[in-house]
């Protein structure tokens, strides 16, 4: 396992889903993203697991969520107009607390709109795609390993907080190939599915949530029987249309993840120390900022980077801290301009926020970056 | 029981069609620990929420890929699907087609009550021909779909159909379709007074049971009827069986080849 070998984005994640124990897959294939629904279909039956073409997305999503409930860890995987469809049943699982992994490797939209060029689109859609409050975790790697490390994480943060994960590739991290090595099994920790807790004298409550806020439903057929609805529900699953209770649910689905932001934040940065400008960037286009940013700051520009592996929850603390500490932030990102809303909130005037959108299906180049970078540097120095 | 009252109406069929599939699953000898009960959106489907087996409410359209995912996950246990003529035909149907052609190894109750019950009347593909329906308030110009033999020829191995008034031979049907390894399909007619049958002056509960009675023909003697008298009509009994490989037991055996390295 350990040699260093030549892997694909999409690749890396599905390998890093299986070492995490997905050993369940449904899907239907779509450009950029078809890579990982293929190698599922070699390797799941050979770790005696299972994989299923469905009918379209919606069938995806929904096969893995039964599956889900009946014990299995599970992947599906798509791109935008697939992720569109999926929407409706992302948010049942977030109500019913079904751990999954979607993986949207993101092309460029809307509708059919470019189906082979990159994108970083679906920031939005990700948080906001279903209807409803309900909150959302979402990662996106930069390099092919990261895809492995982020696959693993994604696994393990659907089972313990019983929520469905979503990972959002670009195509460049997708379809790029890299020289990687990969982890050891015994490295690698992988969180396993919670176990039932049962009152004895009381009658069973899937629902009820553990001191974590989160509960700890049985897999069905372990003799529990229980109710697993989309309504809104008490403790033993059945549906209320209590407004109390609707409202308590709703604040303890945000909490059970929010109490755990800063475990589930991650970001790396670079050049920080005496950082006046900020390149707040992530995925794919983190690749080229970092090549921009390394070379404004040979010209001498005091300039750092934040890289966000965490996209959702949004990590406002580092941002936070940045404004406060910066002029300024630019925010690269291969779309009309899309986390950088965030950014924008988070930074609330404290630091000119500029947005630095790419929408002409080309990646960036460094020099693009390098140009933006030395724009603000002058226009913060005025 | 804690659940009761249960959401439906005075004389809403689907009390009957759901106590038929229990009473089946009671024929059959199934585990209830090891029977799981899955359904869509609608009036019918809310019946998952009263049987005590393990019990999944999906979202509308959606409960046989959910099945499917269940019955994949772990072949050992029983799959019944739960799901209403809008729930299958319509926002399921690209789904019902699909799991027919498959042959996973499910039986699909379906409580088919001419109509959009849950939302107040709207007309379903299968509402007749003519039929009202609060969006088709001159009556229906769609043309119905006939489910079973959409089942059939989509793949289904078993398939049936009954009717609420002849309640013994719907648990003799569904308890048959539990039986046969492969995707079961059971079409039960059951009346909805309330946002069906008042609006087509069909009377009450018991004049639309009536009414049941009249139009289901067993298949033997529809076969031998005139096109005349097939009209208003309606085949039950055993429609089809076939043979075909399940599912489930294939990917078995696809486990095994990826086992001994064929891939
Ligand atoms: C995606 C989606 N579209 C529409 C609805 C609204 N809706 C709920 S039940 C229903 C129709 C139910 O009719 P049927 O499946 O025939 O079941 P019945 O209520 O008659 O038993 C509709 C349209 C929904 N819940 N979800
Ligand atoms: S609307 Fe019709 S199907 Fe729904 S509960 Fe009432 S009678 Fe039954």
């Amino acid at each position: 396992m350990s040699e260093a070998r030549l892997m694909q984005g999409n690749e890396a994640c599905a390998e890093g889903a299986l070492a995490a124990g997905v050993r369940f897959f449904g899907g239907y294939p779509i450009t950029p993203s078809t890579e990982i629904a293929e190698h599922m279909a070699g390797a799941l039956p050979a770790l005696g697991g299972t994989f299923i073409q469905m009918e379209d997305e919606i069938a995806g999503i929904a096969v893995v969520l039964g599956a889900a409930l009946a014990g299995k860890k599970v992947l599906t995987a798509t791109s935008g107009p697939g992720f569109s469809l999926k929407q409706e049943l992302i948010g049942y699982g977030c109500i019913a607390e079904i751990p999954a992994v979607i993986v949207n490797v993101q092309r460029t939209g809307p509708s059919t709109g470019q189906p082979t060029s990159p994108s970083q689109g679906d920031i939005m859609q990700a948080r906001w795609g279903t209807h409803g409050d309900h909150p959302m975790i979402a990662l996106s790697p930069w390099t092919v390993r990261e895809s492995f490390d982020v696959a693993v994480k994604a696994v393990n943060y659907a089972e313990r907080f019983r929520t469905p994960v979503i990972i959002l590739l670009d195509e460049v991290v997708g379809h790029m190939r890299e020289r990687v090595v990969l982890p050891r099994p015994e490295e690698i920790d992988v969180y396993p599915r919670r176990k039932p807790v049962v009152t004895e004298g009381e009658p069973y409550k899937p629902f009820k949530p553990m001191d974590d806020l989160v509960p700890s439903p049985a897999d069905f057929g372990t003799g529990h029987r229980y109710h697993v609805t989309g309504l809104f529900h008490d403790e033993t699953g059945f549906p209320s249309g209590n407004a109390k209770l609707t409202k308590d649910v709703t604040h303890r689905l945000h909490e059970k993840i929010m109490r755990a932001q800063d475990e589930i934040t991650h970001y790396d940065e670079f050049f920080m120390e005496d950082a006046e400008i900020v390149v707040v960037a992530y995925g794919g286009t983190a690749r080229t900022a970092y090549a921009g940013v390394e070379a404004a700051r040979k010209k001498g520009v005091k300039v750092g980077m934040v890289r966000l592996m965490t996209i959702w929850p949004f990590a406002d603390k580092i941002i936070k801290k940045i404004a406060a500490q910066a002029k300024a932030i630019l925010v690269p990102e291969m779309n009309y301009g899309q986390l950088v809303l965030e950014v924008e909130r988070v930074a609330a005037g404290q630091a000119k926020v500029v947005s630095l959108p790419k929408y002409d299906t080309e990646i960036f180049t460094p020099q693009e970056i390098v140009a933006a970078i030395e724009d603000l540097n002058a226009e913060v120095a005025k | 029981m804690n659940r009761l009252p249960h959401i439906w109406c005075p004389g809403c069929g689907n009390g009957i069609v759901m106590k038929a599939i229990a009473q089946a699953i009671d024929k059959q000898g199934l585990d209830q620990n090891k029977t799981v009960i899955v359904s869509g959106i609608g009036c019918s489907s809310r019946a998952s929420g009263y049987m005590d087996f393990d019990t999944l409410h999906t979202a509308h359209g959606r409960a046989i890929p959910f099945a499917t995912g269940i019955k994949l996950a772990n072949p050992e246990l029983n799959v019944i699907v739960i799901t209403g003529d809008g729930d299958c035909t319509a926002i399921g149907g690209n789904h019902f087609i699909h799991g027919a052609r498959r042959n996973v190894d499910l039986t699909v109750v379906l409580f088919n009550n001419n109509i959009y019950g849950m939302t107040g009347g709207q007309a379903s593909p299968l509402t007749p021909l003519g039929k009202k329906a609060t969006t088709a308030p001159y009556g229906s110009v769609d043309r119905a779909f006939d489910a079973c033999e959409l089942a059939k020829a989509a793949g289904a191995t078993y398939v049936a159909r009954s009717t609420a008034y002849h309640v013994n031979q719907m648990v003799d049907l569904i308890a048959e379709g539990i039986a046969n390894k492969g995707f079961s399909f059971v079409e039960t007619m059951t009346p909805c007074p309330i946002s069906y049958g008042r609006r087509n002056k069909l009377g009450d509960a018991a004049a639309m049971l009536k009414g049941m009675s009249q139009q289901a023909v067993p298949l033997i003697a529809y076969e031998k009827m005139s096109e005349e008298q097939r009209e208003g009509k309606i085949p039950t009994g055993v429609l089809h069986k076939s043979q075909f490989p399940e599912y489930c037991s294939e990917y078995a055996q696809v486990i095994c080849m990826a086992g001994e390295g064929e891939v």
